[in-house]
């Protein structure tokens, strides 16, 4: 038994302490909003925050998580209004839109360290998640934007 | 924001049924129309007995005046149903803020299902423009009705029908809601209805946000594999070593009965071979049904392919192509054999292409469940028509026992036309007597992917005195997907010896005027046993283009002609060229976007050493529906190493009428970066018989750090929309390979192409 705390809920879950968190995640917590790409961590579909630090969850043992605040792409905030996700809406960046919770987690943990960051600072956290639909010129501009507008 | 827009996609409990339902009520008004052949068999008057729908409904009106529109083309990130509904909205005069769409579940009077070939909004944009018109009508006659006005009288705009002159107005909601007699309307009927001129359009032409964005920014989108049924279980595959032919002698599961919530292991066993020795390893979870998966130690004949090669099947590939009694003719214009022996000067090349992988990031899954005798998967797919041919079969059910519920595709790629995760997943239902989700493994996804084939190429064009290429034979030898997937879909060839894969060959049919042409469709019969291709973004224009557009430049080269005039001057629209209907206009579109490109990217400008720009002009996807597309490639290439950087691609389309140019534009991206990704970053390889490459550290797609400058143009000058998704796709290899020849003089015929072979070619 492990308490997980998720989104701001304590969460009680019954699985083996190697559980891949991902699967927690989806399974048992029942947010499907983290995706599952690859199981090794080499796409970046399963993103989330833990402790605000974008994680990969596929390959994060649940056991890891425990009394660490996990947020996903559900929790991000509570309409859906961050300004990584305005600006994502903005730029019109998802296609397919099956990575782009992971996008989403990774670009928000970023800004919240870099306020100010560099094209190539932006290159060097995003290109660690990848998007088959290519939609990188928009994700890129994206995360512009939300930088811009994080800075007021 | 649309306060109104409701996508059907956004998740749902699939156990509170009726989600794809939409808007309609009782209340609401359903017509609509079908262009294309209802290739299911069911005519009108059945679907009108079954009580459910009037035939061939697109729109749905409901009280409120909220229009609901169908879209049964797959949702896979082209943002298909915002395009379809602009079409119908601007013609049913209903505001954009009060559309809406969904995505209908299978059933016989929708037709054929499928998406792919960039043929969407080319095929539907008519059908959906008419199908709007005709319920503004419908209304219309609806205040006829009830205010006994001459229909002449009346106008409709903004989802209000005015009768001027006696000053009276009514909502669609209110004239819906007060009763409208469905009614249908004759094919001819349809066809007289005179639509807006362009001019007058209000939202086709605009760029409107996707409908499907919102939600797929909040995690919201529901996916095949997030579809949760009550008491389902999870399964995952485990596949064999060799791609096809695999059989399964035994299975040892006595590890995976350790693992907690391990159900069983389900052999799967099917008529119609999509599938060869897959095991399906079933849990509660998909956590556990993995941790099982690896547990199971499976015994496999591996079958006639053991020892297939990438190296085996180019061998084959050469043999084929060398034997002069192989293969079918797809193009035979005058006598090339006979004018290349009297051309003054012969230029002759072999291109290549290796394995790729379609790799989209949602892995391949289907939920199957069985519910009152009638078998129901859900999943994302984009070619249910086939799936919904094969299911009965597989399962000895009849065809009416078989429904798809769409979900999202979080990607397709052309991977989702093919039926073997709904086939795996109902069997493993039956198998087990629950409902069952099934989900690859990123590994299982890789490894049995219905690859983009193996391709072998020769070209050989001969040039006349003045530098015309008079001659062009053109050998293209690959697996044939359509001969496995779907034999119907098959053209009779040109010399009538047989069939033609066309889906093999296409773009090789080119826009340029060569008097005498000569292609051959040869398939690769090693290929097609050992490595099942499919359908892979941009299909054959993918490799037909690359070879076509890289022997051009050889051939400017070689006799001294400027490689953008030299296409300028076979761009004459001369003869079958000319085009009519979609493709009026014909080869001169395709020169226009070629010079627009081309002084876009300051084409002719001295460049700096080892610095170099590349041209291609294509007319993809295929000869009725072509999209006219053109590339600059700008690369930077060390000498020493052969190392390349792509620095900037310049692209020019001609779409007709972009409908949606933000999606468009969209779309062009995302191809153009494939385009580039393909012909620099990804390559699968065959040995033993089994795909060496498992996941994205072996098999390893373009990332944001790879990207170049992006400058893309797109010309709308009004005429019919053809596609946008995949044409970018093909413009860009020949390109690059041709900027590359411009930098360093060194000639690439291989994709992808590596710095290797850019060493190798600098020193030949």
């Amino acid at each position: 038994m492990h308490t997980l705390k998720i989104n701001g809920k304590d969460l009680e879950v019954k699985v083996d302490h190697d559980t891949p968190l991902l699967w927690v995640i989806r399974e048992v917590a029942g947010l499907t909003g983290t995706k599952f790409g690859c199981g090794k961590g080499l796409c970046g579909a399963c993103t989330v925050h833990i402790d605000g630090k974008a994680t990969r969850t596929c390959i994060t043992p649940v056991g890891q998580a425990i009394d660490a605040e996990i947020t996903t792409i559900e929790g991000l905030d509570p309409d859906g209004q961050h300004p990584v996700q305005k600006a994502w809406v903005e730029e019109q960046v998802p296609q397919c839109g099956y990575c782009q919770s992971g996008q989403i987690m990774q670009a928000s943990s970023f800004l919240a360290e870099n306020k100010n960051p560099s094209d190539s600072q932006i290159v060097d956290a995003m290109t660690g998640n990848l998007c088959r639909c290519m939609a990188y010129n928009r994700i890129k501009k994206a995360v512009r934007r939300a930088s811009d507008e994080m800075k007021g | 924001m649309n306060k109104h827009i409701k996508v059907t996609g956004e998740k749902t409990d699939v156990s509170r049924r009726g989600f794809m339902i939409g808007s309609a009520t009782g209340a609401g008004l359903i017509m609509g129309y079908a262009v294309l052949p209802n290739i299911m068999g069911a005519s009108v008057a059945q679907a009108q007995d079954a009580g459910m729908f009037s035939p061939n409904i697109w729109v749905t009106v409901d009280g409120e005046g909220i229009a609901t529109v169908h879209i049964v083309k797959a949702e896979m990130g082209q943002h298909v149903g915002t395009a379809m509904a602009q079409a119908l909205a601007e013609e049913l005069e209903v505001p954009w803020e009060n559309v809406q769409i969904d995505y209908p579940d299978t059933a016989p009077q929708w037709g054929l299902f499928v998406t792919g070939g960039s043929w969407s909004i080319n095929w539907t944009f008519d059908q959906m423009s008419r199908a709007g018109a005709a319920g503004r009508i419908a209304l219309m006659e609806g205040a006829v009705k009830l205010w006994g006005v001459a229909l002449a009288d009346l106008r409709a705009e903004a989802g209000v029908v005015y009768h001027d002159k006696s000053k009276r107005k009514a909502s669609y909601g209110e004239l819906v809601a007060g009763g409208i007699t469905p009614r249908n309307f004759t094919e001819a009927e349809l066809k007289s209805i005179t639509l807006k001129p362009a001019a007058d359009r209000k939202i086709v032409g605009k760029p409107l946000q996707a409908l499907d964005i919102p939600e797929k920014t909040r995690g919201a989108a529901g996916y095949g594999i997030d579809v949760v049924i009550d008491g389902m279980l999870v399964g995952t595959t485990v596949v064999p070593p060799v791609r096809y032919g695999a059989t399964v002698k035994s299975v040892d599961d006595s590890a995976a009965k350790k693992v907690p919530g391990y159900v069983k292991s389900v052999i799967i066993k099917e008529p119609v071979n999509v599938t060869t020795g897959w095991v399906v390893a079933v849990a509660d979870t998909y956590a556990n049904a993995l941790k099982a998966a690896k547990a199971l130690k499976i015994d496999y004949d591996l079958g006639p392919n053991a020892t297939a090669s990438s190296d085996s099947i180019m061998k084959r590939a050469m043999e084929l192509a060398a034997d002069p009694k192989s293969g079918q003719l797809f193009v035979a214009d005058g006598d090339a054999a006979n004018a290349i022996a009297g051309a003054k000067t012969t230029v002759e090349a072999s291109y290549t292409t290796g394995l790729n992988i379609h790799a989209p990031l949602e892995p391949m899954n289907a939920t199957a469940e069985l519910k009152d005798d009638v078998w129901h998967l859900y999943c994302g797919n984009q070619f249910q028509t086939l799936a919904l041919g094969l299911l009965p079969v597989v399962l000895g059910v009849e065809k009416d026992q078989v429904v798809i519920h769409q979900q999202y595709l979080g990607g397709g790629f052309g991977r989702r036309l093919e039926a073997d995760y709904l086939i795996v997943a109902a069997l493993t239902a039956k198998d087990v007597g629950k409902p069952v989700k099934v989900i690859y493994s990123r590994e299982s996804d890789t490894q049995m992917d219905f690859t983009r084939s193996i391709t072998y190429q020769t070209v050989k064009a001969g040039v006349d005195a003045g530098g015309k290429i008079v001659g062009l034979e053109h050998d293209v030898v690959s697996a044939w997907a359509t001969a496995r997937q779907a034999p119907a879909f098959m053209a009779d060839s040109v010399d009538k010896k047989g069939k033609v894969d066309s889906f093999s060959v296409n773009g090789s049919d080119f826009w340029y005027t060569v008097p005498n042409h000569r292609v051959r469709a040869i398939m690769n019969d090693h290929a097609q046993a050992a490595s099942p291709s499919g359908a892979l973004r941009s299909v054959a224009p993918g490799w037909t283009s690359w070879a076509v557009e890289s022997l051009l430049d050889e051939v400017a080269h070689k006799t001294g002609q400027d490689p953008v005039q030299m296409r300028l001057g076979m761009l004459d629209g001369a003869g079958k060229n000319a085009g009519s209907g979609v493709t009026a206009g014909g080869a001169k579109r395709l020169a226009n976007v070629l010079e627009m490109a081309a002084k876009k990217a300051g084409y002719g400008k001295t460049m700096p050493k080892g610095k170099g720009m590349g041209v291609s002009s294509v007319p993809s996807q295929e000869r009725p529906t072509a999209t006219w597309t053109a590339c600059v490639a700008e690369v930077t290439v060390d000498a020493s190493s052969g190392e390349f950087t792509v620095d900037k691609l310049t692209v020019a389309m001609d779409v007709g009428t972009a409908v949606n140019p933000d999606g468009v534009r969209s779309q062009i991206e995302g191809s153009v970066l494939w385009g580039l990704s393909l012909a620099t970053k990804e390559q699968a390889t065959m040995k033993d018989g089994g795909i060496e490459q498992d996941n994205f550290d072996t098999y390893t797609p373009l990332r944001m750090a790879d990207m170049p400058e992006l400058d893309i143009t797109i010309h709308s000058p009004g005429s019919y929309p053809t596609g946008c998704g995949e044409p970018g796709v093909t413009a860009v290899a020949p390109a690059i390979a041709n900027a590359i020849f411009n930098a360093v003089g060194a000639r690439v015929r291989a994709l992808p192409i590596t710095a290797d072979a850019v060493k190798a070619a600098m020193k030949a």
